[in-house]
């Protein structure tokens, strides 16, 4: 195990990995993080900037920025992309009618030059809901099938019951490694 | 690094010159030579990751630094700076995470969009992290407007009560400050009202910073709700506040409810509060007890009695060990010994012992406040001490000397020499303006009360002028040598004073000399033709107004005729300014067919109330308050008669009078300047005498104060005086509750008769009333019923058609008019028990201008002579002497001169 982890430390050098958690206002970004960082549910407000925090996954240390989702934040994002490895774009599987604006948001962020060479986790979140669109719908939704020259994978997942989260990440933390 | 930072900003404090950086590793100091560009290069470090916490703590401090000297910074790099910032979150660094707030707070004015941390400091102020959470509150308050306050005001409400002090004292100062007003539009101060709960809570807490700075954020929350802060004031003074810091805050409000209830003449609940005030005299607290004495001495209205026990904790002050307290107490004994010299006196033995305290600030307080209290005799003395250190305090110290021997001089008038010799001995030295101008000011002051003093003054002052780099100073200077000069025993020599500042000195300077030296040829026959020469010689000047001022009074001088001197050079254009303005633009819209009549502009009106505050304020700091050249009450009634056409019709205006209360419940009772604050009539009534060429307009400002009555058809009837004609009455239609409204009554003089223009007017108010619901004020019907209401009687006397004039040379004036229409008769004035009484009443029976400052009657004297200038109604000059003398009642010899013998007999006439 101990040579399992200098094989990692070597391969990621003294560097963390910086991640950012994208999507609209009341996706479950914020659940995400803290449920990452902590392993629990805590109650979130709607987040008014950012939260930064550093996140241990299996010995891995990751630096993940969760930043506001509301209109008047998005605008900001822009301002954090550079030098980020990964994005976890969260999107709420149960809000039919915002799929729209959240597959342009994806789109446009995508074009920024400063990230292009960044993994994407797409995470259709709130899966626990009844009605909540599936892996698939949400694919779909999102035009997921045209992206190009992307490393990206989506997610059916549950931040508030802890569901499909290791997936991700697991594929993350690969992905990141290969990547290297 | 954190310390070595704050060892850097102390380096900093000290003037920034080369104590060598004590953290930074030698040289001096490390921020000296910082550039704005550059730093805000190196900030880009704060993107790159991981994040190096000492670099960028170090880049941190420099933005701060270039921020605190003050250096601009556009919004755009303002904006990049603090987005960089923004990713130093990333780093738990304890130091640069508090380094963050504060260049959070630092830039959070100039950078657009920093509500981008709410959420990051929201969490460390709700975080665990004790160091971070007081930094983080503070932080947050100064980023966030109000529609994010809302969002934070759970957390606030949870921070104002938290159990730790520092955390609950950040709260509620932010709070404090985000309850002052934040700019239009700001909700900010409201939803700091919702706190109010909380900040009573923390009132109560241990902390004494805590319980003061509640008590602060509390009060400033109740501040406009009086009755709230009664309650506050009454609660927390029978409970006893822990701390101190409170119960000084808290004497404070006290003291502002003291003085607002003195204001409403309702003192019957501040004994309770002067109690509080008493009682804290003995608390343990030294603070306390002298923010209580301080209070007591500063209250308007302390009695003799009430002051002794605040004077004797303050003497008890004056010889503590701690030099902070013989200062506080020193310097409050100076305050007082201006308004309660007896009261000081009693400290004297202990302000000696400090004349030689070895703290010069305290010394210096200690030997004026003496100089203020103490005899005659012990000034040599002390003049002595002040010299010995002078050289050694401060500007602001040594204008607190000045002041003290100008009051000096007032009160031992033969101690002027010694005075005189050290102010001069000042003037020579280095000093600011405003220390400088103190000392002209109290030189000036001497020489105008006390003529022993003057020539010694004006010598003084002339050597001043030879070395002085203050255009203000020197000009004023020049213009009193002007005045005083020709009237010394020799005046020859301060001719080649003026002369040279002609030569050195710039143009203003240059052009006030010109002035100076033409009175000179005006006065001295034989300095005449020097004059003359030096003036000559001025119109080569290479300025406009110099030149112009030198040919316009040699021209006059060449003349050698009395009058013109004294019209032209001496006593100048007496007009108002802004009138004359505007007269000479109708002139030249009218196309200027007649030459342009100056009588037809109203002389300037002299602002007496203004020379009384002045009067009143002698002594405490005198801030010489400049002529202001906005509107005057004149040219506000000019303006408003301009749109009554009837009103326009009657042509300039020449005066118009004080109010007159014509409802004061006593009869007979016709003093002009009484002033009612709440009357108790149905109808309040005061009128206003306008006086034109040819007619007089009394305004009628009538007052509803029945708010069951709603009066229509107002108008006023009256009997005029015989030879008067009533041309017009323009009446007012309605009249409100408490809404003021104005009738005015034109009436036309009488035209050759100048004595028939005295009379008595008897008006009465006639009106028709209905009744009306008092809260709406709709009249209940639309019938109502005639009524009147009886006015007191309007005088019409002299001085209502005389204006107050200044002739700076009175004698020059006097021989000017001659004795052509000259009376005199004497008048025995029986009621009179002093000079100075028969003074006061003279001049405002015949409502003129004291001229030579004779409206001052030295004391001691049994004769005086007083003189008045005025200008009567159509321009004429009219000049009064009285010569007053003191033999049972007293007797007046009064001479009138004017440029119409009808004038003469009239004010003659009307004496006595």
């Amino acid at each position: 195990m101990g040579g399992v982890m200098s094989y990692f430390r070597g391969l990621f050098g003294s560097r963390e990995m910086r991640i950012l958690i994208l999507g609209l206002d009341g996706a479950g970004k914020t659940t995400l993080l803290y449920r990452l960082q902590v392993g629990e549910v805590v109650t979130t407000i709607p987040t008014i900037g950012f939260n930064v925090e550093q996140v241990t996954y299996k010995n891995l240390k990751f630096q993940v920025w969760d930043l506001g989702g509301q209109t008047s934040i998005r605008p900001y994002w822009r301002c954090y992309y550079s030098n980020t490895d990964a994005i976890i774009y969260v999107v709420d599987s149960a809000d039919r009618d915002r799929m729209g604006i959240s597959k342009q948001e994806l789109v446009s962020m995508l074009e920024e030059e400063e990230l292009k060479s960044a993994i994407l986790v797409v995470l259709a979140n709130k899966q626990d809901i009844e009605g909540a669109m599936s892996v698939t719908e949400v694919h779909q939704a999102l035009g997921l099938e045209a992206l190009k020259n992307r490393t990206f994978q989506i997610f059916k997942a549950s931040a508030i019951q802890g569901e499909g989260l290791d997936e991700a990440m697991e594929w993350l933390s690969n992905s990141l490694q290969a990547k290297k | 690094m954190y310390a070595s930072f704050r060892k850097d900003k102390k380096d900093e404090e000290e003037g920034g010159s080369g104590m060598g950086g004590t953290g930074a590793g030698g040289g001096s100091h490390a921020f000296a030579h910082l550039e704005k560009t550059s730093v805000l290069q190196e900030a880009r470090l704060f993107n790159a990751t991981p994040v190096n916490p000492r670099k960028c703590t170090h880049i941190l401090a420099k933005i701060l630094y270039l921020l605190q000297q003050g250096e601009s910074v556009s919004p755009t790099e303002a904006t990049e700076t603090f987005f960089a910032i923004t990713k130093l979150f990333q780093c738990p660094d304890p130091v640069l995470r508090r380094m963050v707030y504060l260049g959070i707070k630092g830039l959070s004015n100039l950078s657009d969009d920093v509500i981008i941390v709410t959420s990051s400091l929201t969490k460390d102020m709700t975080g665990k992290e004790d160091a971070y959470r007081a930094a983080a509150i503070r932080a947050l308050c100064t980023i966030t407007d109000a529609t994010m306050l809302q969002a934070i005001e759970r957390y606030m409400k949870q921070a104002l009560v938290e159990r730790s002090p520092a955390i609950a004292s950040a709260a509620l100062v932010s709070a404090w400050h985000m309850g002052q007003h934040r700019g239009p539009g700001s909700t900010g101060p409201d939803v700091v009202k919702r706190w109010v709960n909380e900040a009573q809570e923390a009132v109560s807490s241990d902390s004494i910073m805590v319980q003061y700075h509640a008590l602060g954020l509390l009060y400033h929350i109740r501040r406009a709700d009086r009755l709230a802060v009664t309650k506050l004031v009454s609660k927390l003074t029978r409970s006893s506040l822990k701390s101190p810091y409170a119960v000084c805050l808290l004497i404070r409000i006290a003291c502002q409810l003291i003085e607002e209830d003195a204001d409403e003449a309702a003192g019957s609940s501040t004994s309770i509060y002067f109690d509080f005030v008493e009682s804290c005299i003995r608390h343990k607290s030294e603070m306390v007890i002298y923010e209580a004495a301080h209070a007591i001495v500063n209250m308007r209205r302390t009695t003799n009695r009430e002051l002794v026990p605040a004077i004797s904790v303050l003497q008890l002050f004056c010889s503590s060990p701690k030099a902070t307290l013989r200062f506080a107490a020193v310097r409050t004994l100076n305050q007082v010994s201006m308004t309660h010299p007896a009261a000081v006196t009693a400290c004297n033995l202990d302000l000696e012992n400090l004349i030689t305290d070895s703290n010069r600030s305290i010394a210096t307080l200690a030997i004026t406040t003496l100089l203020k209290t103490g005899a005659e005799s012990s000034v040599d003395r002390l003049m002595k001490q002040i010299a010995s250190f002078v050289s050694e305090i401060s500007d602001e110290f040594k204008v607190v000397v000045v002041q003290a021997i100008k009051s000096l001089c007032l009160k031992f008038p033969r101690k002027h020499g010694i005075l005189m010799n050290f102010l001069s001995g000042m003037l020579r030295d280095e000093g600011g303006l405003e220390y400088k101008t103190s000392i002209a000011d109290t030189i000036i002051t001497i020489i105008e009360e006390n003529p022993e003093a003057k020539e010694n003054g004006l010598a003084h002052l002339c050597e001043f002028i030879e070395d002085c780099e203050h255009t203000t100073l020197a000009v004023r200077i020049l213009h009193l040598l002007g005045a005083e000069g020709p009237r010394t025993s020799n005046p020859n020599r301060y001719i080649r004073y003026i002369y040279n500042r002609v030569i050195l000195e710039n143009a203003t300077v240059r052009a006030a000399a010109v002035s100076a030296l033409a009175r000179f040829g005006a006065l001295c026959d034989d300095l005449l033709p020097n004059v003359l020469v030096l003036l000559s010689r001025c119109q080569m000047d290479n300025d406009d107004e110099v030149r112009d001022r030198a040919t316009y009074f040699k021209v006059i001088l060449e003349q050698q005729q009395q009058n013109l001197n004294s019209q032209f050079i001496l006593n100048g254009l007496q007009v108002s300014l802004s009138s004359l303005e505007k007269a000479l633009h109708n002139y030249t819209l009218s196309g200027c067919d007649a030459p342009f009549d100056i009588k037809s502009v109203p002389a300037a009106p002299i602002d007496v109330s203004e020379k009384k505050a002045k009067a009143g304020e002698m002594g405490m700091t005198s801030k010489k308050a400049d002529a202001k050249p906005t509107a005057t009450r004149h040219d506000m009634f000019v303006e408003k008669f301009a749109a009554i056409p009837q009103i326009a019709q009657c042509g300039p205006l020449f005066r118009s009078s004080q109010p007159v209360e014509l409802t004061a419940c006593s009869n007979l009772n016709l003093d002009p300047l009484r002033v009612i604050p709440e009357s108790e009539t149905e109808y309040v009534v005061q009128c206003i005498k306008h006086v034109f060429p040819n007619h007089v307009v009394l305004q009628f400002d009538c007052t509803n104060t029945l708010n069951d009555q709603l009066l229509e058809k107002v108008t006023v009837d009256m009997e005029i005086p015989d030879g008067f004609e009533l041309v017009e009455i323009l009446a007012c239609n309605k009249l409100e509750y408490n809404v003021k409204d104005t009738i005015y009554a034109i009436l036309a003089s009488p035209e050759d008769e100048l004595s028939e223009w005295i009379g008595t007017v008897s008006p009465t108010l006639k009106f028709v009333v209905k009744d009306c619901d008092p809260n709406t004020g709709e009249p209940d019907s639309d019938e109502g019923y005639p009524d009147e209401y009886v006015l007191e009687d309007l005088e019409l006397s002299v001085s209502d058609y005389v204006q107050r004039a200044m002739k700076a040379n009175f004698p020059a004036a006097w021989e000017e008019l001659g004795p052509t229409n000259e009376l005199e008769d004497t008048y025995v004035l029986s009621s009179m028990k002093t000079l100075d009484e028969a003074v006061k009443s003279i001049i405002q029976f015949l409502g003129m201008q004291p001229c030579e400052r004779s409206d001052k009657v030295p004391e001691g004297k049994s004769s005086h002579t007083l003189v008045l200038a005025g200008v009567f109604r159509g321009g004429h000059d009219i000049l009064v002497r009285a010569k007053l003398a003191l033999s049972e009642g007293v007797t007046m010899q009064l001479t009138v001169r004017s440029e119409n013998p009808d004038v003469s007999e009239l004010i003659t006439a009307t004496v006595g």
